[in-house]
């Protein structure tokens, strides 16, 4: 396979399972829920883009013809993450996750001792 | 008769919806992906079958009006706020001191009522920098967005309603 | 190059999933669980996709797309079971 092929499919894939990596991280790190709902929208979403893309161009250059259908998985993602997400959101909100602060201020006066 | 059978014979019986017809013949080729005659015609028939038996589930079809604009939000304006949110939000994730951050909720007054184009902006805040949407008011007239962080909420919903609300209303004509 | 790059990937991710574990057994409320098995849903899928380049077959690919289908309609069926529960009382 042509180099320049091979380090543009390794950079996909390094950038897509650092930025998965990311977005588990937010939801390891960060003190409240709805904080917490940020990590897997955003950087998951662009995890699996990179892997998707990664995949893409090695098909199309590997097997026989251009392969394209890993395109789908990733539409897919950025059609349903943000509804996924408005869905916890929503449910949360009717729970009263929002209005429960206490956790948050805890850990603000923690860190800053 | 009902609202929804009246929609359905002003509309065309056999094609009710062509858009959906073609994005759906795309979406087989790409499932399938290779682009022989025998799957564009399976995808054909099948871009007819589907938006024929769920015809009652969608009784209007989305007015695009300006069909230029929508490739150049989604093309540009979405891709590029997409990376740069990711950007964004990995650097507030990786900060040593995670009590910096001010997350909050925003209230964004709409100023539009229809539903597909409240969904898509719904959809478009969540994937762009730190806001996920987080509930629709009842009336549709105002959306909760949560941001991560937030520094002043003015500027926050006029950045939102500038540069996502005014082309997807200018895109959809409402 | 591929050949390093793979490894790092799927260092990367099992970091990932571990994490996510954590939040999956930890989470102080339902939601932060559900929260956790979405993530891991999706980096299962990136996990796949990897795994079609690793061994250069095409078949995980079909495994993403049901992962990715399932994955959704588990998360909206949980939450709105949730939300529903709450108003019902």
């Amino acid at each position: 396979m042509i180099f320049v092929i091979e380090l543009l499919v390794s950079f996909f894939l390094v950038v897509g399972a650092f930025f998965a990596l990311a977005g588990s991280i937010g939801t390891y790190r960060l003190p409240d829920f709805f904080s917490r709902l940020h990590g897997p929208t955003k950087s998951t979403t662009l995890g699996v883009g990179g892997m998707a893309i990664a995949s893409a161009i090695y098909f199309s250059f590997h097997g026989e013809g251009v392969s394209f259908h890993e395109v789908l998985i990733t539409l897919f993602l950025f059609i349903t993450a943000p509804v996924s997400a408005h869905f916890l959101a929503k449910a949360a909100r009717h729970q009263g996750l929002h209005k429960d602060k206490p956790r948050m201020e805890k850990n603000q006066g923690f860190s800053d001792k | 008769m009902p609202e929804y059978r009246k929609s359905l014979f002003l509309k065309n019986r056999w094609l009710p919806h062509p858009l959906m017809t073609l994005v759906l013949v795309i979406i087989w080729l790409f499932l399938v992906n290779t682009i022989t005659f025998g799957h564009l015609l399976l995808g054909t028939l099948l871009g007819i079958a589907i938006p024929w038996f769920t015809n009652r589930f969608w009784p209007e079809r989305p007015k695009i009006a300006k069909p230029f604009l929508l490739f150049r939000f989604f093309f540009i304006t979405f891709v590029t706020d997409v990376i740069v949110a990711n950007i964004t939000v990995v650097r507030l994730f990786l900060l040593p001191d995670i009590s910096r951050l001010r997350p909050r909720f925003i209230e964004i007054p709409l100023d539009t009522q229809d539903p597909m184009v409240i969904t898509i902006l719904a959809s478009v805040i969540s994937l762009t920098p730190g806001t996920v949407s987080s509930e629709v008011s009842e009336d549709r007239q105002t959306l909760i967005v949560h941001g991560l962080d937030v520094a002043d909420e003015k500027t926050a919903v006029q950045t939102i309603k500038t540069r996502y609300e005014a082309p997807l209303k200018e895109i959809f004509s409402c | 190059m591929l050949n390093i790059a793979i490894p790092i990937a799927f260092a990367l991710l099992t970091a990932a999933q571990l994490l996510n574990l954590y939040r999956l057994l930890k989470g102080p409320t339902l939601l932060d669980r559900i929260l956790a098995l979405d993530t891991m849903y999706i980096d299962a899928i990136a996990m796949f996709i990897l795994m079609g380049v690793y061994f250069r077959s095409a078949v995980y690919f079909e495994a993403a797309l049901i992962i990715a289908v399932m994955g959704f309609i588990g998360t909206v069926a949980t939450s709105k079971f949730l939300m529903r529960g709450d108003i019902l009382e």
